[in-house]
């Protein structure tokens, strides 16, 4: 027997700003807007988050610099029922999705009660050890599928992730179930010190989706509207039944690995500045500007709605009062244990 | 009434509950048309279909961690790992998922999930097919342990367990597969989760078991006033019971087939010293597994606590 399969790749908006208006998918000037001010508003999360940390304002944190568009422009293709299974560098998801910001530098800040999330949005916490949630979607779509739902899950993961017994375990699974599930590969080319070529030999990560009977397709995962474009027919798919799809974004971590870190350790200026003018947002900014959709005011406008909305949740974060010890206790279990109810009273 | 061994009252247990409630969901392997390899599933997905009754891939971290996912979701998975030998690669997701997840997400998700696996010696099976690593779990907190020693409370315990909002390890005796009969109502009955039980009475020496060393502990116990306790919940564990019965006796044997060092009797023992040292007549003696790999079927024996080792330890206790 002969098995073959094609690499499909897409890519629609080039670093000049040009889009194959053949492959665009169609969206109304109001949404590219929408698109470039999350786009907007996720980094000046993210460089504030940054900055919060240096002043030891938060915790570690992972930066999601660079990874805008394989971020926004797959969450943008879910509807708030949908079930979403993050990893930890996919703020700009929650973001997309809703997700109160304050409650995410309240989570940075090492305050679980940020991990809640708030009715109606399906998106689980944080999911630090790497690949582990892969299964968890896979569970969540099985759910869905048994009880007739039209929800769909979705999980996120790195370049690393895909080297974990759980992709192949949970992948593997979605394919002979025919889940209704999309795997999103942020391939952003580095597991914090460890290239992208020695976690597989695969020449894409995308590929790997054939193995399980199952359509993969890598995407520039600069170009909003190629992942958005992937994403969209994946989630089409998945909810008519057509099974699972795997999309590798092919993009790159600007940032170091997380606050923690030093990439220039491990990896060059030259190729970090190589990737400075793949910037999702530069290219969808020319793309606007030739649309008339962007000016130098209109972009003010945004940089300073932006930053009034980061710096409101930054006040609120910091405004809570800080969470009870008893909150240790009360969601260990539904009813705490005679031992925990104990440890609690001598608290 | 039926009389039933205890792989038809966990049979019967999972009928039970799937025909009450449609969220109670099968996943494991060979759990379909084979009915799993020690049969508790068996005609569960005729009756059921193969949405609920799923053969999953060879995948146990998969199993669990889909788990996790559906339990999130809404349903009540109750997943079989076919052997407890080869629960390790699950661990990753129990300890860092389903034991969590209430705690991290602050109650906005839950994992109402039942791991049932075979565990333990006495079928003479091959290599990992017989161990007894229940207090691995037992120290991981956000789960219970929950470990019937016979069919009539392995059926209440697994009714309980799969209702229980929280995950629970259930872990099931291959000694005790077919080896026992009792009289099993037909309907549905709950034994809660957490209580141990008095199984006889006494007042010189307490007798501390579970699944399949109970047995062999009731059986070491004739001829002495010995009290014996069978834990049935490992975790949340209940403490009361097994203090009141030293504060009676003054003197405790603990039995498990695990290993010595770290295993479950080693934390009841220092329970025990904390709450009750100053009732205690005799050390506390634990009769257990050797601190050595698990044997091959020719040397099971020796591993496993005898009911001569367990009278040899009453007696040493006795002594004082
Ligand atoms: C199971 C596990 N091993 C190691 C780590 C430490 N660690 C955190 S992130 C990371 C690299 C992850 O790389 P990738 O999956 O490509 O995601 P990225 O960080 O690039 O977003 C490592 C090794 C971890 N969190 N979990
Ligand atoms: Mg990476």
């Amino acid at each position: 027997m002969t098995a073959s399969f094609e690499v499909k790749s897409l890519s629609i908006l080039n670093e000049k700003g040009e889009a194959d208006e053949t492959l665009m998918p169609s969206l109304p000037d109001d949404d590219i807007k929408r698109i470039f001010e999350l786009m907007v508003l996720s980094r000046t999360f993210d460089e504030a988050a940054l900055s919060l940390q240096r002043e030891g304002r938060i915790g570690t944190y992972a930066s999601m610099l660079g990874q805008e568009a394989s971020q926004i422009g797959s969450a943008l293709a879910f509807e708030k029922s949908d079930w979403i299974f993050p990893s930890f560098r996919e703020m700009a998801v929650y973001i997309t999705m809703g997700y109160p910001m304050y409650m995410l530098l309240q989570y940075w800040s090492g305050d679980e009660r940020g991990a809640r999330a708030p009715a109606g949005l399906n998106i689980f916490p944080v999911c630090v050890p790497v690949g582990t949630q892969i299964p968890h979607a896979v569970g969540a779509s099985m759910a869905a599928k048994y009880k007739g739902d039209k929800a769909v899950a979705c999980c996120y993961f790195g370049d690393g992730g895909t080297s974990k017994g759980d992709f192949h375990e949970g992948l593997n699974m979605a394919g002979v179930f025919k889940l209704p599930v999309v795997f999103i590969c942020q391939n952003n080319q580095w597991a914090i010190s460890v290239p992208r070529r020695r976690q597989s030999a695969s020449k894409t990560l995308s590929q790997k989706a054939y193995s399980y009977g199952f359509e993969g397709i890598q995407v520039d995962g600069n170009d909003v509207f190629a992942v958005y474009k992937a994403t969209s027919e994946a989630v089409r798919k998945a909810r008519g039944g057509g099974g699972p799809t795997l999309i590798e974004c092919f993009t790159y971590r600007m940032s170091d690995h997380t606050t923690a870190d030093d990439s220039s350790k491990y990896r060059s200026n030259e190729e970090v500045e190589s990737w400075k003018p793949k910037d999702p947002l530069l290219r969808l900014k020319l793309f606007m500007e030739k649309k008339g959709l962007w000016n130098e005011q209109y972009q003010k406008g945004v940089e300073e709605k932006s930053k009034t909305a980061v710096e409101q949740a930054i006040r609120k974060a910091e405004s809570l009062s800080p969470p009870e010890p008893a909150d240790m206790f009360r969601y260990a279990l539904k009813s705490p244990t005679p031992r925990q109810a104990k440890e609690m009273e001598d608290f | 009434m039926a009389n039933l061994n205890m792989v038809q009252a966990i049979n019967s247990a999972l009928r039970e509950e799937m025909r009450r409630d449609g969220d109670v969901i099968v996943i494991g392997e060979d759990v379909g048309a084979d009915g799993g390899v020690f049969r508790a599933t068996e005609g569960l997905l005729h009756e059921f279909g193969a949405e609920r009754v799923m053969d999953t891939p060879l995948a146990e971290s998969g199993i669990a961690g889909a788990a996790v996912g559906m339990a999130a979701y809404g349903l009540k998975p109750v997943a079989e790992i076919q052997f407890m030998g080869f629960i390790y690669p699950a661990v990753d997701q129990i300890f860092s998922h389903a034991a969590r997840i209430r705690s991290r997400s602050r109650g906005r998700f839950t994992c109402p999930l039942v791991i049932r696996t075979p565990y333990g010696a006495g079928i003479k099976a091959p290599e990992l097919h017989s161990e007894s690593t229940e207090a691995m779990f037992c120290h991981m907190q956000g789960i219970k342990v929950v470990v019937p020693s016979g069919p009539y409370n392995a059926k209440g315990l697994l009714i309980s367990a799969i209702r229980d909002p929280d995950p629970v390890i259930f872990l099931e005796s291959t000694r005790l597969y077919r080896s026992v009969k009792e009289e099993v109502p037909e309907g549905e009955y709950e034994i809660p989760l957490g209580q141990a039980r008095i199984v006889r009475e006494g007042t010189e020496v307490t007798l501390i078991a579970w699944g399949g060393m109970l047995r062999k502990a009731i059986e070491a116990s004739e001829g002495f006033d010995a009290e014996v306790i069978d834990m049935m919940t490992l975790t949340p564990i209940d403490e009361e019971a097994i203090y009141r019965s030293v504060k009676k006796t003054g003197r405790v044997v603990i039995v498990h087939e695990a290993p010595k060092t770290c295993g479950f009797g080693a934390e009841l023992s220092a329970s025990i010293a904390e709450y009750a040292m100053l009732h205690l007549k005799s050390p506390i003696f634990r009769v257990t597994g050797y601190d050595t790999v698990m044997p091959l079927p020719k040397l099971e024996d020796y591993y496993v606590p005898s009911a001569d080792r367990i009278r040899r330890a009453i007696e040493e206790a006795m002594k004082y």
